[in-house]
């Protein structure tokens, strides 16, 4: 109660009138409320008093809602502290209260529209129209009538279908060992010693790896050359076999 | 009543909503456009004259069907059909300033309402009374609303140029307000 105290005594003794804000929709309805409860001139608003009783009313919000009222509050308090500022006699002066006005004009004639559309919106609410009746939702389908053997087929018929797993063929490459004996012998012609790695290269294909081995092996066998590896991992050297080679 | 009207009168009653008069002529390719308003004329008059329960009704970009308002408590207490939920003040004057500036952003509409219209606007979007007609080029691209067909049927309104210019209004908005002295 000492908050009221704070509000301009009035001969009408507003004080005591008690205010519901749920049934404002909003600051500025509060701020057009007040200004015409008080029969204000809209275009030179007492910004101190009225920034009072602003205060006042909001004073019973809660926190959730005073949001958009409380930067109406500093708004308000804002315009108060320009309007005491001295102003020079020259200078045009800036009614700090101009853009709070323009918003109010504009919110009050809002209102207007707000009038017009409640009355033209009650009258086509008492009047009803043909209501849209949905067409009717498709029947759900008949209960399946059907045979053990029926569904016995049915199975069977998937089953088949599904016993043909898709598979990719693949399609071997076949390993060209009479090649890689080829390429050795010819090599070895040329040279007494070669290593593994100057047959093959890093990237060369298995298949062309795997012949070279197979073909090596074979020529081993045949006594053409000797394999060597000096240890475990180290580079594979290859020797023409001389007596092989006689022989 | 000419058959044209009869026409007319039939598919008004099978429709759910107001149909355009376009909709209206096609219903008899032969029957110019003059002869369709024509029909329209005689089926309201004929509603008028005679004393119908129902009345036509020019609203909402077209032509519809609708009991008259006397019944309407009589209907409602025979649960025969009910009145649709009343707009809060809070729909009624964000849905005032989108139908005055739209297309207009959520932003415009908070500025000139002095609060968050968040919620509003998308119950009004639900009711399907608004609807998003595109982005403004301004920063972050907002959403823009505009009102919908259905606005004006709940409004019982023609069109938007039915609503009072704005400087129709009692108070106009000044540019400049009036210095102070």
């Amino acid at each position: 109660m000492a908050d009221e105290q704070l509000t301009l005594p009035s001969p009408t003794g507003e004080a005591a009138f008690v205010v519901d804000l749920k049934a404002f929709s909003g600051p500025l309805d509060l701020l057009l409320s007040l200004i015409r409860e008080e029969q204000l001139d809209i275009y030179d608003i007492p910004i101190a008093r009225i920034a009072e009783q602003f205060l006042a009313r909001i004073r019973t919000l809660g926190l959730n809602d005073a949001a958009d009222y409380l930067e109406m509050a500093a708004r308000l308090l804002r315009i108060k502290a320009q309007m005491l500022l001295p102003r020079g006699e020259e200078e045009a002066w800036e009614d700090p209260r101009a853009e709070l006005v323009r918003r109010l004009l504009e919110y009050q004639q809002m209102r207007e529209v707000v009038d017009l559309l409640e009355r033209r919106g009650e009258e086509r609410r008492n009047q009803f129209a043909r209501t849209f009746v949905p067409p009717d939702a498709p029947p759900p389908p008949a209960p399946l009538a059907l045979s053990l053997s029926e569904l016995l087929a049915a199975v069977d018929r998937v089953l088949r279908a599904a016993r043909r797993p898709n598979v990719h063929d693949v399609v071997s490459r076949p390993l060209n060992v009479p090649g890689a004996v080829a390429i050795i012998r010819d090599l070895l012609q040329l040279r007494a010693r070669v290593l593994w790695t100057e047959i093959v290269n890093r990237d060369a294909e298995p298949s062309f790896v795997l012949s070279t081995l197979l073909g090596l092996l074979e020529l081993a066998k045949l006594g053409e050359l000797r394999v060597h590896q000096p240890k475990p991992f180290a580079n594979v050297e290859i020797e023409r076999d001389a007596a092989g080679e006689a022989a | 009543m000419t058959p044209l009207a009869k026409l007319l009168e039939a598919a008004l009653f099978a429709s759910a909503h107001p149909i355009p008069l376009a909709e209206l002529a096609e219903l008899d390719p032969e029957a110019p456009l003059a002869a369709v308003t024509a029909a329209l004329e005689e089926l309201r008059e004929h509603y008028n004259v005679d004393g119908h329960g129902v009345e036509l009704v020019e609203l909402g970009g077209g032509w519809q069907i609708l009991t008259r308002a006397e019944y309407t408590e009589a209907i409602e207490r025979a649960q025969l059909a009910s009145r649709p939920q009343r707009l809060s003040a809070a729909a009624l004057e964000t849905l005032a300033i989108i139908a005055y500036r739209q297309p207009i952003g959520r932003a415009e509409i908070e500025e000139i309402r002095g609060v968050n219209v968040g919620g509003v606007l998308k119950s009004l979007h639900e009711r399907g009374l608004i609807e998003v007609t595109g982005r403004s080029e301004g920063v972050g691209r907002p959403l823009q609303y505009g009102t919908t067909p259905l606005f004006l049927e709940h409004f019982a309104l023609r069109h938007l140029q039915e609503l009072p210019r704005a400087d129709e209004l009692a108070i106009a908005l000044r540019a400049e307000p009036t210095p102070v002295e």
